[in-house]
């Protein structure tokens, strides 16, 4: 067993995830605590220039052909073996598509303790604890992170990624894969994303509907507004997965990160996954029935009606506002 | 093919969560329960492949309050068979408990894939899927929106920013399901109610709930509002005129 503080470094096509400097970033908060260092773990193939400015004591480097592209059986492969040998005080991992599909694996695999959906870490006398984020955004869960290794996926929002970037380069140390043959679980190809529709992410008025909107009929209403306000509508989660906006438009963890001038908030409860994107927004107005939606504590401004009786209203005075009307 | 769908329940965030006296759980009197809604995907999901041509669905949940609703409601989207697993779940349970007594019991329905939900909004200790991948031997693949089956199952798996990848996992496989390919179909109340004079629950004991992996010790509090938003007053209308009013001080009009 030792102290030091691991992080599996996610990137995609070549560029670091945010996630992994969030994470480095908390990694520096416990290591500090236990006196031990910050190791990045970075499985790739031909990507050892991605190390260059991660804020570690230093990156292990695993080099293998088998890791151009994410596959869940070789990272859990690869990662056992580090847990076994080297038994750190915690292994950190990003709450993605990425991490997701690998932490709870390893938990149940090598029998470690995994707290998920972990937005900070800290130190209180000696004992590493961490806070997590659950039920869209309304609790959050305090407890302890086990020795002698606890596993982690985290979240962001506790730690911003500018600190867990290096100015300098750390040092790199090369690692050799396990034998990583008769993989289960492969990439076959990449589908991009929707070429052709808006970019929300370069838009400056978006008019974001979550499950508020209630149905694709009333879709409608909020297209009138975006229209009038000169923006475009945007989504969260469930009103990309019933099918009533395109996924273009998907606002969140697994869609878009936006910085308008103008976010409306309608309907949108405001559950981490969707407010990590807007953060960067300048001003958010949120518009929800429930009082205790996390998105009020996000927004500058807020309403407790129902959208669906602000919309048609709202149009209307905008259009006024005008001229058009 | 044998599809075998494992849910859960979560609260139902329409409600107020209250923390218990003991601060370490929610209380159970002023809970809502209600089907997880990425597991209500994987349901769909799994039926969309029987529609193709492939197998029974099987659908297995521990036996808690409002489970029965939502076994009758897969019954009446197309699920063949629907599994309560009874123990003392009581106490609430831990997603490494769950995992286990998963395994335990769909081990014995030997299938060739799982769909459940790849998350759940109350998951503190990692998702059941990958968990439930470990103890059966299978691969797991999650943020799964879009399944095909031959020898092997092909499926979409979701990256950041609207990336998608195109898949291949060897079978037996455990797949966590983002979103199903058409979202989950709308079965009206009379529906449901015609099959619970029809179809049958079948229960099984679950073994001893077994909840190492979780996080000790954790206390639950409600997140500090730093600054909340400033509140507009009034109907629609009047909320509608102080907007106008912003848009035109922050230059968005």
């Amino acid at each position: 067993m030792n102290q030091d503080i691991y992080v599996v470094v996610e990137h995609l096509r070549e560029q670091v995830m945010d996630i992994s400097y969030v994470m480095l970033a908390a990694a520096r908060v416990l290591a500090h605590a236990t006196g031990g260092e910050v190791i990045a773990l970075l499985l790739g193939h031909d990507v050892a220039t991605l190390a260059r400015d991660l804020a570690a004591d230093r990156v292990l480097y695993v080099e293998h052909a088998a890791f151009a592209d994410f596959s869940s059986d070789a990272y859990q492969r690869t990662l056992e073996r580090w847990l076994k040998e080297r038994m750190p005080r915690a292994m950190l991992f990003g709450d993605t598509t990425m991490g997701g599909d690998v932490a709870a694996w390893l938990s149940t695999h090598l029998a470690l303790p995994l707290v998920s959906a972990c937005r900070t870490v800290r130190a209180d006398g000696g004992v590493l604890k961490f806070v997590s984020q659950i039920c869209g955004g309304k609790l959050m869960a305090e407890g302890d992170l086990a020795a002698p290794t606890a596993l982690v996926l985290m979240v962001p929002g506790g730690f911003k990624p500018e600190q867990g970037r290096a100015a300098q380069p750390p040092e790199l140390v090369r690692a050799n894969a396990p034998a990583l043959n008769d993989l289960r679980v492969t990439v076959k190809d990449y589908v991009e994303p929707a070429v052709g529709d808006v970019d929300v992410s370069k838009e400056t008025v978006l008019v974001s509907i979550g499950r508020g909107i209630q149905n694709q009929d009333n879709v409608e209403l909020a297209e009138e507004l975006a229209k009038a306000l000169g923006g475009v509508v945007a989504g969260s989660r469930p009103v990309i997965d019933q099918g009533w906006l395109a996924p273009t438009r998907l606002v969140g963890k697994s869609g878009k990160a936006v910085k308008p001038k103008l976010y409306l908030a309608l309907g949108v409860s405001g559950a981490p996954e969707h407010v990590e994107a807007i953060g960067d927004s300048e001003m958010i107005i949120a518009i929800n029935t429930d009082p205790a939606a996390p998105i009020f504590d996000l927004a500058k401004f807020g309403a407790q009606i129902d959208m669906l009786d602000l919309l048609p209203a709202l149009t209307e005075k905008v259009q006024q506002a005008k001229g058009l009307a | 093919m044998n599809i075998v769908v494992p849910i859960k329940m979560v609260p139902d965030l329409v409600e107020e969560l209250v923390i218990d006296a003991s601060g370490a759980r929610l209380e159970p009197d002023a809970l809502r329960l209600k089907l997880n809604e990425f597991d209500d995907h994987a349901i769909e999901q799994a039926i969309l492949l029987k529609e193709k041509g492939a197998g029974q669905v099987s659908v297995v949940a521990p036996d808690i309050e409002g489970v029965d609703d939502a076994l009758f409601t897969a019954a009446a989207k197309g699920a063949d068979r629907l599994i309560k697993l009874t123990g003392n779940w009581n106490n609430g349970v831990n997603n490494h408990a769950l995992a286990r007594v998963f395994a335990n019991f769909i081990k014995t329905l030997r299938p060739e894939l799982i769909l459940t939900g790849v998350q759940a909004h109350n998951d503190l200790d990692g998702a059941v899927g990958p968990q439930l991948a470990e103890h059966l031997g299978m691969a797991y693949v999650g943020y799964v929106s879009g399944v095909i089956i031959s020898d092997k199952a092909q499926v979409r798996k979701e990256f950041p920013g609207g990336l998608i990848a195109e898949m291949q996992v060897a079978l037996p496989a455990v797949l966590g399901i983002q979103a199903a390919e058409k979202p989950p179909r709308y079965v009206p109340i009379s529906k449901v109610r015609a099959v619970m004079k029809t179809a049958k629950i079948e229960t099984f004991p679950a073994m001893e709930l077994e909840t190492a992996g979780a996080p000790l010790s954790v206390r639950l509090f409600q997140p500090e509002t730093g600054t909340r938003a400033t509140m507009l007053a009034g109907d629609a209308d009047t909320v509608a005129t102080r907007l106008v009013e912003i848009f035109k001080e922050r230059g968005v009009l």
